[in-house]
């Protein structure tokens, strides 16, 4: 086990260091002077010059890489260029609103898959199957911003349930907040479950076909039975490897879906550093973003040994 | 003058409910876009702001909007928009990825090792967070929101295409094509991409439906087309300030993209079914 950890480990260290770079270098291409933009465009070039120093961008490139990531490797992410504040600050209630969102979404997701994609296995090709997939098919296809409209105009214009948008902040109360939150985790769950469901669907279909399922069957376990103690726990490994990869989806559905609830998110934030130019603001969001969907990846590549230990074993 | 292959292949696709399904909603899709490069029922352009606010109507099918436009006609002219970005941006990802993914299945060793780490990189980005980003770079607008989402489609395809042209090159006719004195780019040609063809086919249909998405999506941060020229993903922007005088304009932009990415998914369903019967997720 710790060997296979360990090297998991290494991979996902190795990926965030290369995610590093990439970022770094895509916002070293990006055109427009953060101090000219601070500045405002009638700014005299002496005082780009000295705000330039200042912010410590005339050090070279390479540098600035490595005080960059040598500052997150001591937990400092260095000052906001915009507003002058540590990144931290800005970043730190942005995270309390997108983490949330998005661990909600992905139990909502999670419930409506296997809800949706075991029922519909149990039902196999019956009308209930073909009719769920085909709802499946349509929520696959909707845009999550555009259903994050319609909900709003349901529940909060229509039913007025829910608020329409906003955050009031976790002081406000647990349940304040969660509410607020409900909507948009909708929105991110519907898509991510339609996907998940079919996934869900095929994948029992596929392990009610082995022998031990039949071999379960023919000494008389129920079919029920069988689902819970021999098909689910192997049907789950290729779900829990698409809900892997299609966190780094629902993190970029936030990103938006963040702006049409107009939550104060990492989305909102990284939108709003890049008009202003606040590059470093911008490295370190969409480091964080990444991270999170290695440390997902991560501890997917986890799940699997646990479900299912001969994968371990393979790998060692 | 048909052969029995050619008639095969088309009771294949009429036979998949997917196919024809699919099929018919993107056909009647690229015909609203044709159609409005010539003629449209209603203004799309110019402001009519005596027009503002009108429910639908024999004039305005699906009402107009706060200028006035004509929201049935904008929703046409929109799909210009969508269907240009989804083959500018697929294109961009087959051409760079496919070519990527069979060198890096041709060349074996560090070269694919290289291609292939910086396509993993690439999967840590988020879709619409890589096009943010590059938008950022380029600046918004639409062409360079296709560029943008056609960066992000390169690794997606050079993966795939390495991935099933490694399982070519172990079969037996390439092995015999290479004791043939054949080269390796030869036998690219003739035998790797003819026979990874259809996978590729299916995979940029569903390519093609997340360009639109992300179009839609980049649009909708305003970071993409810009006005005047409509696009499904403002026009739902521009309604949502509106909502609770005009909720319906609201709904209409969503449904047409979700048509078209319901209708290429389809598509894309129907095409494995009857170009690939062993791919096929039919039970």
């Amino acid at each position: 086990m710790s060997v296979f950890f360990a090297k998991r480990f290494l991979t996902l260290l190795a990926t965030l260091f290369g995610a590093s770079i990439v970022i770094f270098l895509v916002m070293e291409i990006l055109p427009g002077d953060p101090a000219l933009v601070i500045l405002g465009v009638e700014a005299t070039p002496d005082a780009v010059k000295v705000l330039t120093k200042e912010l410590g961008l005339d050090r070279p490139a390479l540098e600035r890489y490595f005080s960059w990531i040598g500052g997150i490797l001591q937990g400092e992410l260095g000052n906001s260029y915009a507003y002058k504040v540590p990144v931290w600050e800005l970043v730190e209630g942005a995270l309390k609103i997108t983490i949330p969102l998005a661990i909600l979404s992905m139990i909502l997701s999670v419930i409506l898959a296997l809800v949706i994609g075991l029922y519909a296995a149990a039902n196999h090709n019956k009308a209930s199957d073909v009719s769920l997939m085909g709802f499946s098919q349509l929520g696959i296809s909707v845009p999550n911003f555009w259903l994050a409209v319609l909900l709003i105009l349901f529940f909060a214009v229509n039913l007025r349930w829910l608020p329409p948008g906003g955050f009031p902040g976790w002081e406000e109360g647990i349940w304040k907040g969660i509410r607020s939150l409900i909507l948009p985790a909708l929105a991110l769950a519907t898509v991510q479950g339609a996907i998940l469901a079919r996934i869900t669907r095929s994948s029992v279909l596929e392990v009610f076909r082995e022998d031990y399922v039949r071999t379960a069957r023919a000494k008389g376990l129920s079919q029920r039975a069988t689902l819970w103690t021999h098909v689910l726990r192997n049907a789950l490994i290729p779900v829990i490897t698409v809900m892997g990869l299609q966190f780094a989806n629902l993190l970029a559905g936030t990103v938006v879906v963040e702006n049409v609830f107009h939550l104060p998110g990492l989305g909102s934030t990284v939108l709003k550093a890049i008009n202003n130019r606040d590059t470093i603001v911008v490295e370190n969001v969409v480091l964080m973003l990444a991270g999170m969907v290695v440390l997902t990846n991560f501890i997917v590549d986890l799940l699997y040994a646990v479900i299912d230990p001969r994968l371990k074993a393979h790998d060692i | 003058m048909s052969n029995p292959a050619s008639q095969s292949f088309a009771s294949r696709c009429l036979k998949s409910r997917s196919f024809v399904v699919g099929g018919t909603i993107t056909l009647i899709l690229l015909c609203c876009a044709i159609v409005s490069l010539f003629w449209t029922p209603g203004e799309v352009y110019n402001i009519v702001i005596t027009d503002r606010f009108k429910a639908p109507s024999a004039d305005h099918w699906l009402g107009t909007d706060q200028f006035g436009r004509d929201v049935f006609s904008m929703l046409m002219t929109g799909t210009q928009n969508s269907i240009t970005v989804g083959v500018v941006a697929v294109s961009i990802g087959l051409f760079a990825g496919v070519s990527l993914g069979l060198y890096a299945s041709a060349k074996r060793g560090w070269t694919e090792e290289l291609i292939m780490r910086f396509s993993d990189f690439s999967f840590a980005f988020p879709a619409i967070l890589s096009a943010i980003m590059i938008t950022a770079i380029l600046g918004p607008g639409g062409v360079n929101s296709i560029i943008a989402i056609g960066i992000y489609n390169v690794p997606v395809f050079a993966r795939l295409t390495r991935g099933s042209a490694n399982s070519i090159w172990a079969r037996e006719y390439v092995m015999a094509a290479r004791a043939a004195g054949k080269g390796k780019f030869r036998i690219t040609i003739e035998h790797i991409l003819p026979n990874i063809l259809s996978i590729i086919v299916v995979q940029a249909t569903i390519q093609f439906a997340i360009a639109i998405l992300a179009e839609a999506a980049l649009s909708y941060l305003g970071l993409g087309t810009q006005p005047p020229h409509p696009s499904w993903g403002r026009m739902l922007n521009e309604a949502q300030t509106l909502m609770f005088l005009q909720p319906m304009q609201a709904v209409y932009p969503g449904a047409a993209i979700a048509l078209a990415v319901f209708g290429l998914n389809l598509l894309g369903d129907g095409l494995r079914d009857v170009l690939d019967p062993r791919l096929s997720r039919k039970r």
